[in-house]
C-alpha cells in the first residue's frame, strides 16, 4: 500500500447522493482475477451511452475538469462489498474521497487500499461543491497528519476523524494483514480455547 | 458485568486482540467464498507465500458468474470459464472444500450455507459478499467483506473490525394476507432509508419475526445491508434448532445436545440497551412494491409514488427519470415485461412453493418473461421431487439452474434496457439487471401475480 501524508488537488464533483458500488464498477466487468485496470470502466454506464461513445455530460468526460479528489454526496458507496469499487476509484487516479457519509464496507475496502475516505459535514460538503461550481480549479488540501480539508481559495477548513490506527496505516503504508500475520500466534492460542 | 445484547456476548467472546482506540482482531468461525471475490484475495496468500491458516473453516462455492442453463457444458464467456477455473485450482492449490458447478451441494452461497447446516447459532461467519448478513437468522454474527479482508481471513481466520453500534427494530403483530417476510424488510427499509443502518448491526424482534420460518427470517436478515447496517440478526427458538437438526453438517448425538445448550441461553438481556431502536407493526405493512433505483423507495402496492421537486431533491429526480416514471401516480396496473424469481433474498424452497400455490393452473401473461432460478441444486431437487417444476412449465415459467443470475446481471441473464422486471431479489440499483434495466423489488408473491397479469398487481386481489 502506498503511503498517503498530503494532498493539494483539484476535485472532481459528483453533486449525487446514494451512489452505490454498482454504479462506481458494474458487476459485468467483475469477471479479472487481478486487481489491476478497473479505472477503465470507474461509472462505465454514467460514463458512456448505450452504443459505448462517452457521455458528454458526465462529469469525468469533461475536459476541463481533473484532479485527484472526489467529491460525492452522502452514502457513497452503499450496496455491493465489491472491493473493485475501490480499486477502481484508485485506479483512476483518485487518491481521496469526500462524502459527508460512507457506506460501512466500501469505507474499509477504501481504507485497505490506500484511498483515504474523508468525512466531513453536510454543511461543509455544500461549500465544497458551490466553491467548485463558482471555479472548477479550486484547490482542496488534504492533510492526514492534522486531519484537517481546506478550500484553497477561501481558506475554509474542517477538521475530520479518522482512526489513529486507521491513520498511522496509510501513513506508513501498512496492511491490516502485516498486523494480523503478527498476531497469528495469539490467533493460535484462541483458536485453541474455542469449540465451534 | 451488565446487560448485554445478543450482539455483544457473540461479538465479545470472538474478539483475540484489541488496538488502542483502533479495531479489534476478530476471530471469524465460519467463511464462505466463491469465485467473483477471492480471486485477489489467494494472490495475495501465493505472492506473500503463505497459506490458508484453517482449510477446515473456509467452504466454496460457484455462484456469482455461473450460467444457468447446461451447467454440464464448459462456461461459453471465457473471462468466466476463466474466473470459475480460478476458484477450482485455488480451492485445489489451498486444500480448500469446493462445491462447485456439477456437486450436489452447489449455490447461491447464502442458500447452502444454511440447508447444509454449516450456518448455526452464535458464530462469527464472514463472506466477500454484503448478503452474508443473511446468516443472522440463525442468531450468529455475519457480515459481508472486502477482498483484502477475504485475504486476511484466509491468512490469519481473523478480520479486523470495529465494534458497530446496535439496534433493536421490532415488529409486533400478525402479517395480514398476501404479506410476506420480503413486505417486512422492504416496508423497514422504506421507513429508515437505504442509509438509516449504516454504522449499525441489527437484531430483529417481536412477534411478527417470530412467528416467521427460517427461510422467511433469512429474506429479513439478507437485506439488513440495503438499509446500510452490516448485519442483522434474529435470536435462536425453537424454529431455528428444528430447521438445523439433522442436516449435513449440524451436530449429533451429544455434540447436538451441548451446543443446543449453548444456543438456548443465545438471548439479549432483559434490560440490555440498544443504541437505536424501532417499533413497527405488522398490521401497518401492505405487499410492497420499489418506484426507484435504491431499496429504500419502496411503497405498499395501492400507495402512489411520492411527488417530486426536481431543485430540492435530484437523487428522487434522477431515479425516476431512469424508471421513467411519475412523481404522484400508481404502480397498479403499470405493465411489465419480465419477471425473476430468485436470490439470495428468494430462491429458496418455500419461495417456490409460495409461487406455484399462486400459478398453479394459470397461465403468465403472454408478453411477460418469466424466469424461476432455484438458490441451490436441493431446492432444485426438491422442486422436482414435489413437482413444483411441473406446475412452473405448465404457466409458462422457465425454471434454470441454481447462480445468482439476473439479480447482479453478471451473466448471461439480463433484463433488456428500459424493460421493467418484478424481481425477489434485493437491488434496484441502476443497470443492476443489466444496462438500462428497471427493477421493481417485490415478494415472490407480488412478483408471481404480476407474471400472471402482466401488469403490477395487489396479489390480495388473487387470493380467495
Amino acid at each position: 500500500m502506498e503511503k498517503f501524508k498530503k494532498l493539494i488537488s483539484t476535485a472532481v464533483a459528483l453533486s449525487l447522493q446514494d451512489v452505490d458500488t454498482d454504479q462506481i464498477i458494474p458487476a459485468r466487468f467483475l469477471k479479472a482475477t487481478t486487481r489491476e485496470g478497473f479505472g477503465d470502466n470507474l461509472f462505465r454506464d454514467w460514463r458512456y451511452n448505450a452504443n459505448d461513445e462517452p457521455n458528454s455530460d458526465f462529469i469525468l468526460n469533461q475536459s476541463e475538469v481533473g484532479g485527484e479528489i472526489l467529491v460525492a454526496g452522502k452514502n457513497f458507496g452503499c450496496g455491493s462489498s465489491r472491493e473493485h469499487a475501490a480499486w477502481a476509484i484508485y485506479d483512476y487516479g483518485f487518491k481521496v474521497v469526500i462524502s459527508s457519509f460512507f457506506a460501512d464496507i466500501f469505507k474499509n475496502n477504501a481504507l485497505n487500499n490506500g484511498l483515504l475516505p474523508v468525512q466531513i459535514s453536510d454543511e461543509f460538503l455544500l461549500k465544497i461543491f458551490a466553491a467548485i461550481e463558482v471555479d472548477n480549479k479550486t484547490q482542496l488540501e488534504v492533510d492526514l497528519e492534522n486531519e484537517q480539508i481546506t478550500i484553497i481559495q477561501t481558506r475554509e477548513s474542517e477538521n475530520f476523524d479518522i482512526n489513529p490506527y486507521k491513520k498511522y496505516c496509510l501513513q506508513e503504508g501498512y496492511d491490516d494483514i502485516d498486523f494480523l500475520i503478527s498476531k497469528r500466534e495469539e490467533i493460535e492460542a484462541f483458536e485453541n480455547t474455542i469449540s465451534i | 458485568m451488565g446487560a448485554k445484547t445478543l450482539f455483544d456476548k457473540i461479538w465479545d467472546t470472538h474478539v483475540v486482540h484489541s488496538i488502542k482506540d483502533g479495531p479489534q482482531v476478530v476471530y471469524i468461525d465460519r467463511h464462505f467464498i466463491h469465485e467473483v471475490t477471492s480471486p485477489q484475495a489467494f494472490a495475495g496468500l501465493k505472492k506473500r507465500g503463505i497459506g490458508v491458516f484453517n482449510t477446515s473453516k473456509t467452504i466454496a462455492t460457484a455462484d456469482h458468474n455461473v450460467p444457468t442453463k447446461d451447467q454440464h457444458l464448459p462456461i461459453k464467456d471465457a473471462l468466466s470459464r476463466h474466473q470459475v477455473n480460478t476458484l477450482i485450482n485455488n480451492c485445489d492449490e489451498f486444500g480448500v472444500e469446493l462445491y462447485g458447478l456439477g456437486h450436489p451441494y452447489q449455490g447461491i452461497v447464502h442458500v447452502i450455507g444454511p440447508e447444509l447446516g454449516i450456518t448455526q447459532p452464535g458464530m462469527t461467519i464472514v463472506c466477500g459478499d454484503s448478503h452474508t448478513s443473511t446468516h443472522g437468522a440463525f442468531g450468529n454474527i455475519a457480515f459481508g467483506i472486502g477482498t483484502s479482508e477475504v485475504e486476511q481471513v484466509l491468512a490469519t481466520q481473523c478480520v479486523l473490525q470495529r465494534k458497530p453500534k446496535t439496534m433493536k427494530i421490532q415488529v409486533d403483530g400478525k402479517l395480514k394476507q398476501g404479506v410476506v417476510s420480503k413486505d417486512i424488510i422492504l416496508y423497514v427499509i422504506s421507513q429508515i432509508s437505504t442509509s438509516g443502518g449504516t454504522g449499525y448491526f441489527v437484531e430483529f424482534c417481536g412477534s411478527a419475526i417470530e412467528s416467521l420460518s427460517m427461510e422467511a427470517r433469512m429474506t429479513i436478515c439478507n437485506m439488513s445491508i440495503e438499509m446500510g447496517a452490516r448485519g442483522g440478526m434474529i435470536a435462536p427458538d425453537e424454529t431455528t434448532f428444528e430447521y438445523i437438526k439433522g442436516r449435513e453438517f449440524a451436530p449429533n448425538g451429544t455434540d447436538w445436545d451441548k451446543k443446543l445448550a449453548h444456543w438456548k441461553a443465545l438471548k439479549t438481556d432483559k434490560d440490555a440497551v440498544f443504541d437505536t431502536e424501532y417499533h413497527f407493526n405488522a398490521v401497518d405493512i401492505e405487499p410492497m412494491i420499489t418506484y426507484g433505483t435504491n431499496p429504500g423507495m419502496g411503497i405498499g402496492i395501492t400507495e402512489s409514488v411520492p411527488a417530486i421537486n426536481p431543485t430540492s431533491d435530484p437523487s428522487l429526480t434522477k431515479a425516476l427519470d431512469y424508471m421513467d416514471l411519475q412523481g404522484g401516480g400508481q404502480l397498479l396496473g403499470k405493465k411489465i415485461d419480465y419477471v425473476f424469481i430468485g436470490s439470495c433474498t428468494n430462491s429458496r424452497i418455500e419461495d417456490l412453493r409460495m409461487v406455484a400455490d399462486l400459478v398453479k393452473g394459470k397461465q403468465k401473461a403472454d408478453h411477460v418473461n418469466a424466469m424461476i432460478i432455484p438458490g441451490s441444486k436441493q431446492v432444485e431437487k426438491q422442486a422436482m421431487e414435489e413437482g413444483i417444476d411441473q406446475i412452473l412449465a405448465g404457466a409458462g415459467f422457465e425454471l434454470r439452474q441454481p447462480g445468482c443470475s439476473a439479480c447482479l446481471g453478471m451473466n448471461e441473464d439480463k433484463v433488456p434496457t428500459g424493460k421493467y422486471c418484478v424481481s425477489t431479489s434485493n437491488r434496484n440499483f441502476e443497470g443492476r439487471q443489466g444496462p438500462g434495466a428497471r427493477t421493481m423489488l417485490a415478494s415472490p408473491l407480488t412478483a408471481a401475480a404480476a407474471a400472471i397479469t402482466g401488469h403490477i398487481t395487489d396479489v390480495r386481489k388473487m387470493l380467495n
